[in-house]
């Protein structure tokens, strides 16, 4: 069996102990195996996944490096654009339409020798927790196929925990990657607002959205941020200045680093996710880290701010489809008519609900009493966080209250699936980054995740911590 | 000055001038504001790299951005800030540091279903424009803003998308960078009105904004009518929209005052509404009441980051700003003694040909004269007309020395022009020009009248029509020679003599 980190599989294709056409063929027997259970992909590229794989062996054949994601197998969330492979969001309004242009990320990927495998399922246009809101049906979690696999990007989460690909891309709108990636039992990184340009990522909640990895381990997290990371000039909002080397910030460990608790934070972990908290506390101290007890009082109104915030944009985001210039239209008597048929034919419940909700934050004579104050508790929350980290360097929360919850547990209720990112959309809202890491597993043996949660740019801290909860299951298992 | 077309009823100015004092029309005064919308003249478009370019073939100026596709991000273009800026420096504004906000609504040939605006932050704001006679029109502001794709509706009536069998749309012009011009309510005439619009447009030609076109839309104007009683609060103001021409706002507003004021005169409201201007029967028809107006739903566009031009930018802008249309009118002005609003300043200043008439001026030619030919005989001509400055010097000097007269000058004038060039003693001496000394001219004279006794007792009985006749016979009689000035103050002395 070839190897499943990315750092080890590019390694080997560049070195020429190790074919890209072996690895790809592997996983894709995998996906043969098991995909029709887990239906992580809406699509997967098997014809353009082994063209790409032979001309990395070729490149390498023929003595050039094809870089330092060579013949690594990447699966990409679906609101993602690739140049002429559909693009659908899980959303029937995008059913067969393909995109005339790449996204940066993605580029990037390929760039560095990469091999894109599929396209992941998602909840539709990144909207829900648990992926049951895909259009095409829902990815169920390797770990368990009763249970949903987290979301928005389950299908990402999915694909790299059953095999299907060594890393995968996803986005993260309110936690979007890093709940996914708990429940699935990988790393799932989260990282600073700009830090991966947005080019040719659908648009959600414009603010809030990041592009970030699902990997098996840390460093395969913080190799692809290396790759994917860095300025764009198709971004106005991607940090212009150059970031260090997150592959050279885990070689440092975690002695003096201020690892903060939050004394306030909002209760509604269940007891076993509480615990596995308390062990990754546990591992840091022993690790040389200091554990300093901080205070966000603004986090707790986080929710509610985030579901005026994104619903907001996600209303002017998804006004675009409107039938008249691509993906789905359905006729009627008028193109006021036309606009309301194909909406109303192309949209999901969850989306509906959001584009509403945003619409009317927005609506004169509610834009300051919902809108306009939810911007200024996401002011709030910032300026906590940013006192808090005077005094700390990264905080520790669970990443999810719980783990994976059964299939239908949450769907009826919008609010306790918001729920699921209670602890996860703080830092969205402040524009920081954050991951979770897997440590340890809890009820009924599944997954437990920690998140992990910096400053504007903190990664290179937060990598350090990563490393060490990592080290510390490793020393454990 | 005043103007009834597509009115009713009487229409008197108190006031000949625009003057900015009160003017009334039955005891009421007009308050006009307008916005002015002006493509800049940009390779590229606002926030992608097509090109903006009007004419094109349909839907060849576009991609991922203009388009609204899904994943396409704005990225704004640093060519369109700085004509932005221009326009601000040139309309006296204060450059802040700005926003852009989304305007949310639908319509087919608004990609995104939003445009992107400046809003509560535009770039430039408080400035005024000044009008060729002096008064001042306040600027509000001058923001940045996105064009709209441009919509062809197909059967129905009047070219609307209501009752349109199908519609096509070209999303060349979507996403063309667009400065919107909004004036305080500092108009008082349509005929202000028209100066302001025609003084914009100098402007904006002159610092390389925009080509300024209003028949092929590059210039859009709206205008915002009230009216009141003075010394009472400003009237329900109604904007009056599909104005294609500087001529047709004229009409639009005279023809929207007085329907205000029939309507305040008969003791009905005004209500507050947009209306179309149509061209062809003269009126304004409601297009919108304020009830039907659309939610917008702005906020900060979180594609864009804050826009905060650094202090040598806009020193680099301030330092490349060529000379304005009222800068240079008041140079010539004050070079030849022409008032600066008068037609041969104005005309000459227009086609940017006052540098020139300097030229000449510079090259021992007089200024005076020098304007008066270029404004009769360069009307073809550019801004650099191919006749050097020397050769049209050394014309006017021939003529203060007396050596030609007006006719002749003319005749060489326009050789000079149709070469591209000349000396003009030469043409003048090929042409048998010389001008004839006084003694001759008198002598010539005596002649006239001896040959024409009837003409001259007629004239001399006072018929002034006479005097055409004998001044005719003695530029006749000297082949052209003769100043025709000189005859007539010749004939004149003789008859009083």
């Amino acid at each position: 069996m070839t190897p499943r980190t990315a750092i080890q599989i590019a390694a080997g294709v560049r070195a020429g102990t190790l074919k890209a056409a072996d690895v790809l063929e592997e996983h894709l027997a995998r996906i043969d195996a098991r995909e029709s259970d887990v239906h992580a992909f809406n699509l997967v590229m098997t014809d353009q996944a082994r063209a790409a794989a032979a001309a990395i062996d070729a490149a390498v054949a023929a003595g050039n490096d094809p870089g330092p994601l060579a013949g690594v197998p990447v699966a990409l969330k679906d609101n993602m654009c690739t140049h002429g492979i559909p693009t659908t969001c899980s959303s029937k309004m995008l059913q067969g339409w393909k995109p005339p242009y790449d996204a940066t990320a993605v580029i990037r990927l390929a760039a560095a020798g990469a091999v894109a495998v599929g396209k992941t399922n998602l909840d539709e246009f990144a909207m829900g927790s648990s992926t049951e809101n895909s259009a095409f049906g829902p990815t169920r979690n390797p770990h368990d196929l009763s249970r949903v696999p987290g979301g928005s990007s389950g299908g990402s989460a999915a694909a790299v925990a059953a095999g299907f690909a060594s890393v995968s891309l996803g986005s993260d709108t309110g936690g979007s990657i890093r709940q996914p990636a708990a429940l699935c039992g990988v790393v799932g990184v989260k990282p600073t607002y700009g830090y991966v340009s947005r080019y040719g990522l659908v648009a959600f909640a414009s603010s809030l959205d990041q592009i970030g990895p699902f990997t098996h381990t840390v460093e395969d997290s913080a190799l692809l941020l290396d790759v994917i990371g860095g300025h764009d000039i198709l971004d106005s909002t991607s940090i212009p200045a150059r970031q260090p080397s997150l592959r050279d910030a885990i070689k440092q460990d975690v002695t003096g680093l201020r690892v903060g608790r939050i004394t306030d934070l909002p209760e509604g972990a269940d007891p076993d996710v509480a615990e596995r908290l308390e062990a990754a506390f546990d591992a840091l101290r022993a690790a040389g880290a200091t554990i300093v007890d901080v205070q966000v009082p603004a986090f707790s109104y986080g929710l509610t701010a985030y579901y005026l915030i994104a619903p907001a944009e996600a209303s002017s985001n998804l006004a675009r489809y409107d039938g008249v210039r691509y993906g789905l239209r359905v006729n009627a008597a008028d193109t006021n008519a036309m606009y309301g048929a194909t909406r109303v034919a192309g949209f999901g419940e969850e989306v509906q609900r959001r584009i509403m909700l945003g619409t009317y934050a927005l609506s004169a004579g509610y834009y300051d009493a919902y809108y306009g104050k939810a911007l200024k508790v996401r002011r709030l929350i910032a300026d906590d966080f940013d006192r808090a980290y005077q005094h700390a360097d990264v905080l520790l929360t669970p990443t999810s209250p719980t783990v994976a919850f059964p299939f239908g547990s949450k769907s009826d209720n919008p609010f306790a699936m918001y729920l699921c990112d209670v602890y996860t959309i703080p830092t969205n809202l402040a524009g920081h980054p954050a991951m979770s890491v897997p440590f340890g597993t809890g009820a009924e043996g599944l997954p437990v995740g920690v998140q992990i949660l910096a400053g504007t740019l903190g990664e290179p801290q937060m990598f350090r911590a990563a490393a060490a909860l990592e080290r510390a299951m490793g020393v454990s298992k | 000055m005043s103007e009834s077309q597509g009115t009713t009823g009487s229409m008197v100015y108190k006031a000949g001038a625009v003057t900015g004092d009160e003017i009334l029309v039955d005891g009421w005064e007009l308050i006009v504001g307008l916005e002015v919308h002006v493509e800049l003249a940009t390779a590229t478009k606002l926030f992608s790299a097509s090109a903006n370019r009007f004419g094109d073939e349909p839907n060849t100026n576009i991609d991922p951005v203009t388009l609204g596709l899904p994943g396409a991000l704005p990225v704004l273009n640093r060519h369109a800030v700085e004509l932005a800026m221009r326009i601000g420096l040139a309309l006296n504004c204060t450059i802040q540091p700005s926003t852009f906000h989304r305007k949310n609504y639908f319509y087919p040939d608004q990609p995104k279903a939003y445009q992107i605006s400046q809003y509560d932050q535009p770039i430039n704001i408080d400035g005024f424009l000044a009008l060729p006679g002096g008064k001042k029109i306040g600027i509000e502001r001058a923001h940045l803003e996105e064009d709209t794709g441009k919509s062809t509706h197909i059967g129905g009536a009047g070219g609307r998308i209501h009752g349109s069998d199908y519609s096509l749309i070209d999303f060349n012009r979507a996403g063309v960078p667009l400065v919107e011009i909004v004036s305080r309510p500092d108009i008082r005439t349509s005929e202000e009105a028209r100066q302001y619009v025609t003084e914009l447009r100098s402007i904006l030609v002159a610092i390389g904004a925009s080509d300024a076109k209003m028949e092929e839309g590059s210039m859009r104007c709206d205008a915002n009518v009230s009216v009141h009683k003075p010394g009472m609060p400003y009237g329900t103001r109604c904007e009056i929209k599909n104005v294609n021409s500087i001529r047709s706002l004229g009409r639009a507003i005279d023809y929207e005052m007085r329907r205000q004021i029939d309507m305040n005169e008969a003791g009905e409201t005004v209500r507050q509404e947009t209306r179309h201007w149509n061209e062809n029967d003269g009126r304004t028809h409601t297009l919108r009441s304020k009830e039907d107006a659309d939610d917008y739903r702005y906020f900060l566009e979180p594609d864009l980051v804050p826009l905060d031009p650094s202090p040598e930018w806009i020193q680099a802008v301030r330092d490349a700003m060529p000379m304005l249309p009222g800068a240079r009118r008041a140079r010539l002005s004050a070079s030849t003694g022409q008032p600066a609003d008068g037609e041969a300043v104005m005309v000459v200043v227009e086609r940017g040909q006052d540098d020139y008439v300097l030229e000449v001026a510079a090259a021992g030619g007089d200024v005076g004269r020098a304007l008066i030919h270029v404004k009769e005989g360069f009307a073809d001509e550019g801004a650099t007309p191919t006749v050097p400055a020397a050769d049209l010097a050394g014309l006017t000097r021939l003529e203060v020395g007396g050596q030609l007269t007006a006719t002749q000058a003319k005749t060489v004038l326009a050789e000079i022009v149709a070469n591209g060039g000349g000396d003009a003693a030469a043409i003048a001496a090929a042409k048998g020009f010389e001008a004839m000394d006084t003694g001759a001219l008198e002598a010539m004279v005596d002649q006239v009248i001896a040959d024409n006794a009837a003409v001259w007792s007629k004239y001399c009985s006072g018929e002034e029509k006479a005097m055409g006749a004998l001044v005719g016979a003695a530029m006749k009689a000297s082949q052209g020679k003769a100043d025709g000035k000189l005859v007539t103050a010749l004939l004149q002395a003789k008859r009083t003599a």
